[in-house]
């Protein structure tokens, strides 16, 4: 398999606060992968810098042999990168049909002069994105929310809407910061389903954080482990289940950092 | 055409002569996909060959589980063509009932619509011995499946065309050898009363049954029907297969069960058949809204309301409307019922059927009022699911309607019904003794409802019959039909019914705590807690006219002379009911000894000692004096 993206010794510091200190990661085509780790472990950071939403201070981000170390976030997705985030960040007042056509945005051509007259091109256009759209909708099941504003929706629902409006973008790459957080355990099951889904049928790129150690142990390739900013384990779940290093930063030692599943 | 036809003739039938009329939709990507009846047939035809490619002979069973879907029909009416049996299961069964029903019908084949269906029948495979091949139509998230015994409907119709070309006319052979007496279909009753038993109904049932239907209401070929209800109802499967099929209206399957409302509304379809629970949901929505909408909204919507509502008692009366309320009606329907009927998507219905349970007689009058053709149905599975309906012109919310043409019906002992008709099934399968107690020597189906046939002719349903018992003096005392009557008023949530061998009637009533509670708001009556409410003196009159009110439909022995308001609400915990909340008569008769004894000793009072058991399993007694109460209007006579 080929790397897809590659992550190379990247830091990043926020004043005094090492977040992220020279983590590398090697995504491959058609991986699912999950980053974990304790609360201000620095894998919201690194994804942020993936997104091209911060710039490492130091190292370097590749992806499909490009360099977008220093990318802004607009170019990053135009190169395929969608990401949905810890706290929803759906346009409420929109129902969840124009949220998710706006995810396709990135795939649209028509200018503001001929999306003014629409009829022709930009009808044409809506059409295609459209018809990609429900295709989301369809495999989200969400057939009975289109029209319904997303705000109005119940959290595993807004959660799910967010996915798709990610998904709308035909992502290369997927970044789900915490997708099932906040979520009942029927909704993570259903959520669980449909990043399985996409990384099966659709060929996407996973990369996942999550707390829900059951549900990344059980869909997850690998695992990588960040605990202060560093990478402390990377492998298949069994590996990293098993390294001390991991049972350490999340059980605990002498000092007593205790675990948090659920921070 | 001939006269009777088995199902798979009708089919061939439609693909020449409706040819590119449409069949069958299925609203899939926000959009009606609108398959003809040659595209219907091609498709049965496909799946039938792909099934006789892989073994499926005359007799095979197989099974749907799903929501509906055209392709789950067409593999219905696939094992059909091949002589199969289709044997069409609850997609929300439990995975006990779904074992069961799947082992018992001793199914070979399952057609489940997605992995989720998929994964509930492997997970039984081992359970299954007859089960050999289970066939899936949304291949979404089965790429990690593997097995010669798992194939996707794409794969069995791709088979299905080689196996055409090395065996020409293979499919109309195979149509041509079907005979009307075939069983077609194994209909699983729910199993209220022990374990499931699968009633066979073959061609001769299910198409003498839809002419019967067809003779019987107003059907035409441009119709179109909303396809919603299980498909393991023996309902869905005579109007959505069976008179479809010999009619060649239009099928439409909802895009998900979650849509179906808004499905409704954009369809219209021309006829709607709807549970109780559905028309009562209708209601509440339009009634909410109404009162969420400005005042002056608001006054139009109730002006019209009153104005229908009192059209409608005239006319049930058979009074002529006066002209002032003429207009006003005229007015209404622009204003009110008309857009009212567009939003619940009723607009095109000329009619629609209620049934399965009864329906509360003021949802069943407000539909009515509203311009919709609200009727009574009543059917049951070893039936074909059809004995009577209620002409437009005879709709009414207490009878059952009168027996189609055809269909013969007497009342035998205890207040049976019963009933012989073309429709009567072939019997249970493997299990001859319960066939025998409900088919007699003559052929009549014993339905288990007692009821009686009104003067009109009209069928009227009021109890099982194993329930119905008499008074001392010998009138006959159904209990289930007064508590239905009690259950209609909004205050009411349960009532118990006693009188059997007592010289009247009395009644336990569970109140409704959030009707009653806001009602006592509203009134600034002051409670704590469900039992302090349920003895408060204003809510006992509240409940007492209700009943008096419920009282007025009843014939004068059968009323109602005393009742108590429990201190709690019957409880499936506490073994009062079942867990589709039925009372279990004999366990309550037991458990409220006491209650029925001050009930028939004149006492006024009775201390009320009850077991409860709390949510979280511990035990209790609650222990309260409870007032016995006389109803007005009705008092005891000694």
């Amino acid at each position: 398999m080929s790397t897809l993206l590659q992550i190379q010794e990247v830091s990043k510091a926020f004043g005094g606060v090492q977040a992220v200190n020279r983590v590398s990661l090697d995504v491959n085509r058609g991986d699912l992968i999950s980053v974990i780790g304790p609360n201000g472990a620095g894998k919201t950071s690194l994804l942020n810098m993936v997104s091209g939403f911060y710039h490492p201070d130091h190292g370097r981000i590749t992806l499909d042999g490009a360099d977008i170390t220093h990318a802004a976030p607009s170019r990053i997705a135009e190169r395929g990168v969608a990401r949905t985030f810890q706290n929803i960040a759906l346009f409420r007042g929109m129902t969840v049909l124009d949220n998710l056509m706006l995810g396709r945005h990135v795939h649209m051509k028509t200018g503001v002069l001929g999306a003014f007259v629409y009829w022709g091109l930009a009808q044409r256009e809506e059409v295609t994105h459209r018809r990609r759209v429900e295709d989301i909708i369809d495999f989200l099941r969400i057939q009975d929310l289109r029209r319904r504003p997303t705000g109005s929706l119940a959290y595993g629902l807004q959660k799910r809407v967010e996915l798709g409006r990610a998904l709308a973008l035909d992502p290369k790459v997927l970044l789900l910061d915490e997708p099932m957080g906040g979520c009942n355990h029927e909704e993570k099951e259903d959520m669980a389903r449909f990043i399985l889904d996409v990384n099966e049928e659709w060929g996407t790129t996973v990369i996942l954080i999550e707390h829900d150690m059951g549900v990344v142990m059980d869909i997850s390739d690998r695992v990588a482990v960040l605990d202060m900013g560093a990478k402390i384990a990377d492998g298949t779940p069994d590996e990293v289940r098993a390294n001390p290093e991991v049972i350490k930063a999340y059980l605990g030692d002498a000092k007593g950092t205790t675990e948090r599943r659920h921070g | 055409m001939a006269d009777t036809m088995t199902l798979p003739r009708y089919l061939l039938r439609n693909a020449r002569q409706f040819a590119d009329r449409p069949a069958i939709r299925e609203k899939d990507r926000g959009i009606w996909q609108t398959y003809t009846w040659r595209q219907y047939h091609d498709h049965v035809r496909d799946i039938a060959l792909g099934l006789a490619a892989l073994g499926f002979t005359r007799g095979g069973k197989l099974s749907v589980i799903g929501d509906n879907r055209p392709r789950l029909y067409w593999s219905q009416v696939a094992a059909m063509c091949l002589g199969g049996v289709s044997v069409p299961v609850y997609q929300d069964s439990i995975a006990k009932e779904l074992a069961f029903v799947l082992d018992h019908a001793e199914v070979s084949v399952v057609v489940a619509e997605d992995q989720e269906q998929v994964d509930k029948i492997l997970a039984l495979k081992s359970q299954l011995p007859a089960l050999r091949l289970v066939i899936y139509e949304d291949p979404r998230g089965m790429l990690q499946y593997r097995g010669a015994d798992l194939k996707s409907l794409d794969e069995v119709e791709e088979l299905g065309r080689r196996f055409a070309a090395e065996h020409p006319g293979h499919f109309e052979r195979e149509i041509e050898q079907g005979r009307l007496d075939d069983v077609a279909l194994f209909a699983y009753t729910s199993g209220t009363t022990g374990t499931p038993k699968g009633a066979m109904l073959t061609h001769a049932n299910m198409v003498e049954t839809g002419q019967t239907l067809a003779k019987s209401e107003d059907i035409r070929l441009d119709d179109d029907w909303l396809a919603y209800l299980p498909m393991a109802w023996v309902g869905d499967s005579l109007y959505t297969l069976v008179v479809n099929l010999m009619v060649g209206f239009t099928v439409n399957c909802p895009e998900s069960p979650e849509t179906v409302q808004r499905d409704l509304r954009e369809l219209g379809p021309t006829a709607v058949l709807a549970p109780p629970r559905i028309w009562e949901n209708m209601l509440t929505g339009v009634q909410v809204r109404a009162a969420d909408a400005p005042r002056l909204k608001r006054w139009v919507f109730e002006w019209s309301r009153a104005a229908a509502e009192r059209a409608e008692i005239l006319k049930s009366e058979g009074t002529p409307v006066p002209l002032g309320l003429r207009l006003r009606l005229a007015l209404g329907n622009f204003f009110v019922y008309g857009p009212v009927r567009d939003q619940l998507g009723l607009r095109q219905a000329r009619w629609a059927y209620t049934g399965g349970a009864p329906l509360g007689p003021d949802t069943f009058r407000f539909f009515r009022s509203f311009g919709v053709n609200l009727k009574q149905v009543y059917g049951s599975t070893e039936l074909t699911g059809l004995v009577s309906l209620q002409p437009d012109a005879e709709a009414n919310p207490t009878t059952a309607g009168r027996p189609c043409p055809g269909i013969d019906v007497k009342i035998g002992e205890r207040g049976e019904v019963l009933v012989k008709s073309a429709g009567v099934f072939k019997g249970y399968f493997k299990n001859e003794a319960a066939t025998r107690e409900v088919i007699d020597r003559d052929g009549w189906f014993h339905t288990g409802d007692a009821g009686f046939l009104d003067p009109r002719g009209h069928l009227v349903i009021i109890d099982r019959a194993k329930d119905v018992g008499a008074l001392a003096d010998g009138t006959a005392f159904a209990p289930q039909f007064i508590e239905n009557k009690l259950k209609f008023s909004p205050y009411i949530r349960e009532a118990v019914a006693f009188g059997h061998d007592q010289p009247f009637v009395t009644a336990m009533i569970a109140i409704d705590p959030n009707t009653v509670g806001s009602w006592a708001e509203r009134r600034g009556v002051a409670y704590t807690s469900y039992n302090d409410l349920s003895q408060k003196a204003e809510v006992r009159r509240l409940i007492g006219e209700e009943i008096g009110r419920g009282n007025e439909t009843l014939p004068e022995a059968q009323k109602i002379r005393r009742f108590l308001l429990l201190t709690k609400d019957l409880d499936a915990d506490d073994a009062e009911m079942t867990r589709t909340r039925k009372v279990r008569r004999r366990y309550v008769v037991e458990k409220y000894a006491p209650v029925i004894e001050a009930f028939y000793s004149g006492r006024d009072s009775v201390e009320l000692t009850t077991a409860i058991t709390y949510e979280d399993g511990r035990q209790g007694t609650l222990r309260s004096l409870v007032h016995v109460q006389d109803v007005e209007g009705a008092a005891v006579r000694v």
